[in-house]
């Protein structure tokens, strides 16, 4: 270590005061600059913003030097990296813990404001004025809250500890690595949906101009949700050894409710943007969006979800962030109570119309949230109250969720083929009353061919699946008069759509035929023993050691076959790391489109037999390629050209 | 009234219902849904029914833990440091189950006053101590220390 890299920490610390007085900044000057008619003081909130990120930047990589060069005189270095971790993992362990998270979650904030700057030429100035003072706030209040309690660069001096405490093994893996990022890019993300929303409110120009800045930002926040949200699915079911891919655990459900908020919002600006209604629905959406992310960030990093005691005990973090959500949400609804009485929204629309299809939409979509926000805040309030500890079991959100489902999707069928103010129903009957019957008659015939009975859960997961997917191409047949060439030019934004909506449809067969056909077996095994789980003959040929950079693993290896044939290889481990001493199990799957092979080691019995947990898991893949698809269509949809014309001032 | 806003007024009156029924049906389920923690002197003071299913939990009893010669059935004893109660599990213990570790399970009281658990659950951080068992850890020991002091509460 050189000896300029004894302070690099204290770069670090510089650097995010330095942020924290730019944000300052970047919320008075803009703001005083709208409020006295300036346009030069206007002017100020870009290069503001950009001087933020900048120094954000350079502190979030003076935290990431000092796990690079295992400074274990930083407190936050100490308690999780470790000087035989691998370089990966010592950079993701930049954000395995609360304090760089923070820092994580502020920087993405001053990256989002940035982009707001730079990418909004074509916005009057004084509305980027408006919206980048808001995304300032915002920032004051979190690197406040990471200066004041959580601040990633306190130093172990006088004493270091010689090595570090490693990072919790859970974490150490690919998924940990671009999960928490992805995830917090979406959080963060819609505090510019939110802004653009308060910015309307104050200026009072919410029109239809406001909807299309407003959409494609939206969007971009949904996309890295959405994607962050299946990687995290994805990691839990690889990595918790258990297979299984949603637990509807608190911390999981804080992630959903932005998404489903956003969700309906992305399609509330749909109606704002081509029909000039739903305006105050909107940026209620937006504000409800937003402190939903700043919910799950309270819920997830004040400890009161382990136990409000806990929280009660140690509530400088909690009250601090309470505190924000408080004036975040309380400060906006103020202003909506204010403002939005002055929003008239003109228009009329019919019963059947796109309009109703989409307030219908929203409509399911916010009871989800609602469904999501009761189930987890139920024990807190059951606890806080006294009255006793409980949890709310799975069952209980599958009971929500399934009809609810099951309600949203029949009506996306039809809501993405009606028209705008008013449909006729002979028309909609005669375009789609084909693909209902198909649907059906397709899932049926899946059902039966591909499992030999007729289970009504599957017959209707797969039905309204078909059916959104047959509905939509109906849809893409009509509007392009059943030429193909004519696709392309249908447009960016209903291409997106249709493939975020197939996505879905695509999402919910892999949900379906997992949730029902999964079949799983524990059983006791020595080497040399078979067992047979469905048509798949697993044998577990030999035990033995491994040898990892930081861990030591007993592994076992099995030869998995179906009717003879050879199937794959499997060598799944349980894994004991050096530094903490604690064990993990590393399950092995054998991946494929239609099935996934999931071995897992439970514990060593006597006689070196082992507790082996063997599964077979038709379609998972599918859920996540679901998520996949609704990503790539948000991203087509941002790609419309719409949003980079430039508009009149 | 006009004609449409008294179609308007009736969509809203549908959908106040609608959400209202949906509300009701939500709350109604949850309260069949919820599990409560029990701590092992409740369950053996025989407070819970048998065939009710709740959480229990507790520290792992030392030397408890036997498994069975064939199969993957357990059995071991959870204490809260005033009573304990034999727990039954059939399957793959959590990576972190281990004697002297707290742990919550999922399951029914047997008739017997075994509690038969579907499942097991302990956290990943060795440190971790479930806050339920935490709780009973604690009332368990303030009733003890009201007992030496002669009931005088």
């Amino acid at each position: 270590m050189g000896d300029i890299a004894l302070f690099l920490p204290e770069i670090g610390q510089t650097a995010l005061i330095l942020a924290f007085i730019m944000a300052v900044f970047q919320v008075v000057v803009p703001l005083v600059g709208v409020g006295a008619g300036r346009l030069w003081l206007m002017g100020y909130a870009r290069p503001f913003a950009v001087g933020q990120a900048l120094f954000l930047v350079i502190s979030l990589v003076m935290l990431t030097l000092a796990f690079l060069q295992d400074d274990f005189t930083v407190a936050y270095v100490a308690a999780n990296s470790n000087s035989l971790l691998p370089v990966p993992y010592k950079i993701s362990a930049v954000w395995g813990a609360h304090e760089g998270s923070l820092l994580l979650w502020v920087t993405m904030l001053g990256l989002w404001s940035v982009a707001v700057a730079l990418l909004s030429r074509s916005l009057p100035l004084d509305m980027v004025a408006r919206v980048l003072a808001i995304m300032g706030m915002v920032s004051v209040g979190f690197i406040l809250f990471t200066l004041e309690t959580s601040n990633p660069f306190a130093r172990t001096l006088p004493t270091p500890p010689v090595d570090g405490a490693d990072l919790n093994p859970l974490l150490q893996d690919f998924g940990l690595i671009v999960h928490p990022p992805t995830l917090y890019m979406g959080y963060v993300g819609l505090s510019v949906a939110f802004a653009f929303a308060l910015a309307a409110l104050m200026s009072g120009r919410l029109d239809a101009a406001w909807a299309r800045w407003s959409r494609p930002w939206t969007t971009a926040a949904w996309i890295f949700l959405t994607v962050g949200i299946a990687l995290g699915s994805w990691w839990a079911y690889y990595e918790l050894g258990w297979g299984g891919w949603w637990f509807w655990d608190p911390v999981e459900n804080a992630s959903l409710m932005p998404w489903l908020v956003a969700t309906a919002l992305l399609h509330s600006l749909a109606v704002t943007e081509k029909r000039g209604m739903f305006k105050s629905w909107t940026v209620l959406l937006a504000i409800f969006a937003f402190s939903l992310s700043l919910l799950g960030t309270f819920l997830v990093r004040s400890g009161v979800l382990t136990s409000v005691h806990a929280f009660a005990s140690d509530p400088e973090r909690g009250v601090f962030i309470l505190a924000l959500l408080g004036i975040c949400v309380g400060g906006s609804l103020l202003l909506y109570a204010f403002k939005a009485p002055t929003v008239a929204s003109v228009g009329r629309y019919e019963l059947l119309s796109r309009e109703m299809f989409l307030l219908l939409n929203n409509l399911l979509l916010v009871v989800m949230a609602l469904a999501v926000l009761t189930g987890t805040l139920y024990p807190l309030v059951y606890d806080f109250m006294g009255l006793g500890k409980l949890s709310v079991g799975a069952a209980w959100f599958n009971t929500m969720f399934v009809p609810l489902t099951v309600a949203l999707v029949a009506l996306m069928g039809v809501g993405a083929a009606t028209r705008w103010k008013s449909d006729s129903a002979s028309r909609l009957v005669k375009l789609l009353a084909i693909a209902a019957v198909a649907a059906v008659v397709f899932a049926v015939v899946a059902t039966l061919v591909g499992h030999g009975d007729l289970n009504g859960k599957v017959l209707l997961g797969l039905s309204i699946a078909f059916w959104l997917i047959l509905a939509t191409l109906a849809d893409i047949w009509k509007k392009s008069r059943g030429e193909l060439s004519r696709i392309p030019k249908l447009g960016m934004s209903y291409l997106g759509m249709v493939l975020a909506h197939v996505g879905v449809a695509v999402s919910i067969i892999g949900v379906t035929l997992v949730a029902n056909y999964s079949i799983d077996k524990s059983v006791r095994m020595s080497p040399g023993e078979t067992a047979t789980l469905g048509p798949y003959t697993f044998e577990f040929t030999q035990a033995g050691t491994i040898e990892g950079p930081n861990y030591v693993s007993q592994a076992t290896r099995f030869n998995v076959t179906r009717d003879g044939e050879f199937v794959a290889l499997l060598t799944p481990e349980k894994r004991r790391y050096n530094a903490r001493g604690s064990i993990m199990t590393e399950a092995a799957i054998d991946v494929s489109l239609f099935r996934d092979v999931y071995v897992s080691m439970g514990e060593s019995l006597d006689d070196g037999a082992w507790g082996m947990r063997l599964q077979v898991k038709p379609f998972m893949r599918w859920v996540w390629l679901g998520a996949i698809f609704m990503a790539l269509g948000g991203l087509l949809a941002t790609l419309d050209k719409r949003y980079r014309r430039r508009s009149k001032n | 009234m006009h004609p449409q806003r008294k179609k308007r007024l009736h969509l809203i009156l549908f959908l106040v219902v609608a959400v209202a029924a949906a509300v009701g049906l939500a709350m109604y389920s949850l309260s069949q849904n919820i599990n409560l923690f029990q701590t092992p002197t409740q369950i053996a003071n025989g407070e819970v029914p048998p065939g009710r299913t709740i959480r229990a939990g507790g520290l792992v009893v030392a030397g408890s833990v036997e498994r069975d010669q064939e199969g993957l059935g357990v059995t071991f004893r959870v204490t809260d440091g005033a009573a304990e109660v034999p727990v039954y599990y059939e399957g793959i213990l959590p990576d972190l189950f281990r004697e002297g570790q707290g742990i919550v399970a999922l399951g029914q009281v047997r008739a017997d006053g075994v509690f038969v658990a579907s499942e097991v659950l302990a956290k990943h951080d060795e440190n971790y101590m479930p806050p339920e068992v935490q709780d009973a850890l604690e009332q368990a020991h303030q009733d003890g220390k009201k007992a030496m002091m002669g009931g005088d509460y």
